[in-house]
C-alpha cells in the first residue's frame, strides 16, 4: 500500500472512532435492530388457531369435542360477535352448529385453512371416525431449519449493504458539500487512492458489523454457522467491498444530503424486499427470478445462507461470489470515471 | 528571468456571466506576485484555473513550463495551494492534517517543522474544529508548504485575520520567497499587496487594468503624495486646483478633495494660496503617501471595498 493511501485510511478511521455517535448508529444500532427482529421472528411454536363455536343447539358438544386438541383455541360466541371476530382476524374459523355443520373461514388465510383441517379431524374423530393408518408424530426443532436460521444471514447481508451505502455514500457527499475534497484535489493525491481508502475502511470495520450479530444470535437463539468461519469472513469482506463500490457510485454525482439519501433508499429498499432478507426470493414470479438473482444483496444473502445454513464450501458458491465481485469492480470503475470532484 | 506562471488571453464564462475576460499575466521565478482587486473581480477564478482546479473557457495557461492535462500529478507535486475555502476534517488534529497532506507529495518537509514555521505549534494536537479562522488559514498555508513546492499559490490568505496575524502570515510568505521560490497571492488589501509583493496586477471585473511594481504603479499617478482636505467655507472648482503648480490630479469624493502631488513643499503652499484667492477656507487637511488604493480609484473611479 502506498503512503498516501495508508494515511487516507488512517485519517478516516480516526475520524470515525472520534465520533462515538457515528459508531453507535453505524455499527451498534443495526446489530440491536437485528436482534430485535430476531426476537420478533424467532419462529417458535405457532400460536394455536382461534376457533369460535357459534351459539346454537349442540354448541357445547362441539366445544367439548374440540377442547382436547391443543392445536386450536376454542371459545363460544354469539353469531354477531363471531362474525366480527372472523372479519378482524381474531378468529381463524367459525363452527356453526346445524345439519350439516358449517365451517365459515377465508381459505386464503393459511391459519384458517389449517384450523379447518384440525377442527374437521377432531370433530370427525369425536363422532367415531377411525383412522385406518396408525401414525406417530415426531416434532423436530433442529437448529438450522428454523426461521431464525434463515433470518440471521439475511440480516447480516442487510447490514453489510447498509454499511456500504450509508457509510460511504453519505460520507463522500458530506465531504463534497463541505468542500473538503477541493483542497486535496489541488495536491498530487491520486483520485483512485481517495476512493479506494473508503472501501478499505469499510473492510476494516466489517468485523464490527458481523461478529456482534453472530455472537448475539448464537447466544440468544442458538444460531450456528454450518460452514467454515474463514469462508464466512471472506464472503462478508467481499460483500462489504461490493457495496462499498455501489456506495461510491451513487455518491459520485450527488450534491446534497437529500439527493444521496434518496439514492440510497432507491437502491436499498427494492433489495430489502426482493433479495430475500426476511422471506425467500422464491415467492416472486418466475419471470422476475433472473433479475432478482443478479442483485448484489441476493448474491450476498445466498452465499451467506449457503455457508451458515447448508454448510456449503466456497467453491460451491461461485455464482453469487462472481456476481458480488462484478458489482464491486464495475461500480468502482464507473464511479472513478463519473465522479464529481468539485 | 524565467517565467513561473504565464497566462494569456484567459477567458472563463459561466452561462451568462463572464468571470474572467481576456486576462494576461506573467509571474517570474523568485518573485512574490500579487493579484489585486475587489471581491468578485475574478481573482479566485483565475487562481483556480492556474492551479488546475477549473478549466478555462479559452486562453493559454502555463505553470512551471507545463500545461494542465499532460502530467497533472507531477505538476501538482511542484505546486502548493491554499484556497479561500479552508475547511478540514473536523476531528483530525493539526499535525494529522499536515501529515496527511505530506503523504500526497513524493518529497517534502517534516510536518512538525512546517507547523512551527506557520506558528501553530501550540495547536498541533488540537482538532481542526477547535481552530479560529486565522489558525485555519495558517493550517492551510502549512498544507501548501509541506510538499516543499517550487510555486506557492495563495487565495486571499489574510482575509478575516487580525492585523497581527496578517503580519505574521506576511512574514512566512516573504521568508519563503527569500529562499528563491515563487509566490502568487491574491488579496483585496492594497496595503498588504504594497508591503508584500514585488509586482502586482490590478484586476477589475475580470480584466487586468494595471500591472507593475507597487512603486511604479503609484508613480504612474504622477506623484506619490496625496493632499486631502475639506472646505469649511467658500467653494472652489476641481479645475481651479488642477492649474496649481505641482498638482498631478484632483478627485473630489463626498465633499473631500484628494489632490495628488509630486513635491509637497512646493505644492502645499501654492494650494493654500489658491484656496485663499478663491475665498475658500480649508477645514481638516492632511498629507499622506499615495497608495495602491489611490491607483485603483484613479483607474476605476471606485473604491476597492465599494462592492
Amino acid at each position: 500500500m502506498n503512503r498516501a493511501l495508508l494515511q487516507l485510511v488512517v485519517a478516516r478511521v480516526r475520524e470515525i472512532l472520534r465520533q462515538p455517535e457515528a459508531v453507535f448508529w453505524t455499527f451498534l444500532f443495526p446489530v440491536l435492530m437485528s436482534v430485535a427482529l430476531g426476537v420478533a421472528f424467532r419462529g417458535e411454536r405457532p400460536d394455536p388457531a382461534s376457533v369460535v363455536v357459534v351459539e346454537g343447539p349442540g354448541a357445547s358438544l362441539l366445544e367439548a369435542a374440540l377442547l382436547p386438541d391443543n392445536g386450536v383455541k376454542v371459545r363460544r360466541a354469539g353469531r354477531e360477535a363471531a362474525e366480527a371476530g372472523l372479519r378482524t382476524g381474531k378468529a381463524a374459523i367459525l363452527v356453526v352448529p346445524g345439519d350439516p355443520l358449517t365451517y365459515r373461514f377465508d381459505p386464503t388465510r393459511p391459519e384458517s385453512h389449517l384450523a379447518r383441517l384440525r377442527v374437521d379431524a377432531a370433530l370427525q374423530r369425536a363422532a367415531g371416525r377411525v383412522d385406518p393408518v396408525p401414525v406417530r408424530e415426531e416434532p423436530v426443532t433442529e437448529p438450522g431449519s428454523r426461521y431464525i436460521d434463515f433470518l440471521v444471514p439475511g440480516l447480516l447481508g442487510m447490514n453489510l449493504m447498509g454499511g456500504g451505502l450509508w457509510g460511504i455514500g453519505w460520507t463522500i457527499v458530506e465531504m463534497r458539500i463541505r468542500k473538503l475534497l477541493k483542497l486535496q484535489l489541488a495536491t498530487p493525491m491520486r483520485r483512485g487512492d481517495f476512493l479506494l481508502s473508503h472501501a478499505l475502511v469499510r473492510v476494516l470495520f466489517v468485523p464490527l458489523e458481523v461478529v456482534p450479530l453472530l455472537l448475539l444470535s448464537r447466544l440468544l437463539f442458538d444460531v450456528r454457522v454450518a460452514g467454515s468461519y474463514g469462508a464466512l469472513a471472506l464472503v462478508s469482506l467481499l460483500g462489504a467491498v461490493s457495496f462499498a463500490g455501489l456506495g461510491t457510485l451513487i455518491a459520485s454525482r450527488a450534491r446534497s444530503t437529500g439527493a444521496i439519501s434518496g439514492l440510497i433508499n432507491l437502491c436499498s429498499l427494492p433489495m430489502f424486499v426482493l433479495s430475500g432478507v426476511f422471506f425467500s426470493t422464491s415467492r416472486f414470479p418466475e419471470a422476475l427470478q433472473p433479475w432478482i438473482r443478479v442483485l448484489p444483496l441476493t448474491a450476498l444473502n445466498d452465499a451467506l445462507r449457503g455457508l451458515m445454513v447448508d454448510g456449503a464450501v466456497l467453491s460451491a458458491l461461485g455464482a453469487p461470489l462472481l456476481i458480488l465481485a462484478a458489482w464491486g469492480a464495475a461500480s468502482f470503475l464507473v464511479a472513478l470515471r463519473v465522479f464529481r470532484w468539485t | 528571468m524565467r517565467s513561473s506562471v504565464s497566462v494569456t488571453g484567459l477567458v472563463k464564462r459561466y452561462d451568462k456571466v463572464t468571470a474572467v475576460g481576456g486576462l494576461a499575466l506573467e509571474v517570474f521565478e523568485g518573485e512574490c506576485f500579487g493579484l489585486l482587486g475587489p471581491n468578485g473581480a475574478g481573482k479566485t477564478t483565475t487562481i483556480e484555473i492556474i492551479v488546475g482546479l477549473l478549466a478555462p473557457t479559452s486562453g493559454e495557461v502555463r505553470v512551471l513550463g507545463e500545461r494542465w492535462g499532460e502530467n497533472d500529478p507531477l505538476l501538482r507535486s511542484r505546486i502548493g495551494v491554499a484556497l479561500q475555502e479552508t475547511r478540514f476534517a473536523d476531528r483530525l488534529t493539526v499535525r494529522e492534517v499536515v501529515t496527511l497532506f505530506r503523504s500526497f507529495y513524493p518529497k517534502g518537509r517534516d510536518p512538525g517543522e512546517v507547523i512551527l514555521e506557520v506558528g501553530l505549534e501550540e495547536k498541533a494536537e488540537a482538532w481542526t474544529v477547535r481552530l479560529s479562522g486565522g489558525q485555519r488559514r495558517r493550517l492551510a498555508l502549512a498544507c501548501a508548504l509541506v510538499g516543499d513546492p517550487e510555486l506557492l499559490v495563495l487565495d486571499e490568505p489574510t482575509t478575516g485575520l487580525d492585523p497581527q496575524a496578517r503580519l505574521r502570515m506576511g512574514e512566512t510568505i516573504r521568508s519563503y520567497r527569500d529562499r528563491g521560490r515563487t509566490v502568487l497571492v491574491s488579496t483585496h488589501y492594497m496595503d498588504e499587496a504594497q508591503r508584500l509583493c514585488d509586482r502586482v496586477a490590478v484586476i477589475d471585473r475580470g480584466k487586468r487594468i494595471a500591472m507593475g511594481t507597487p512603486s511604479s504603479l503609484i508613480e504612474s499617478l504622477g506623484g506619490d503624495l496625496v493632499v486631502e482636505f475639506v472646505l469649511s467655507g467658500g467653494e472652489v472648482s476641481e479645475e481651479d486646483l488642477r492649474e496649481v503648480d505641482g498638482v498631478r490630479g484632483v478627485r473630489r469624493e463626498n465633499g473631500a478633495f484628494h489632490v495628488t502631488a509630486g513635491e509637497g513643499h512646493v505644492t502645499v503652499p501654492a494650494l493654500l494660496d489658491r484656496l485663499r484667492d478663491r475665498g475658500a477656507t480649508p477645514g481638516r487637511m492632511m498629507i499622506r503617501h499615495a497608495t495602491l488604493e489611490d491607483v485603483y480609484v484613479n483607474l476605476t473611479g471606485r473604491h476597492l471595498r465599494d462592492e
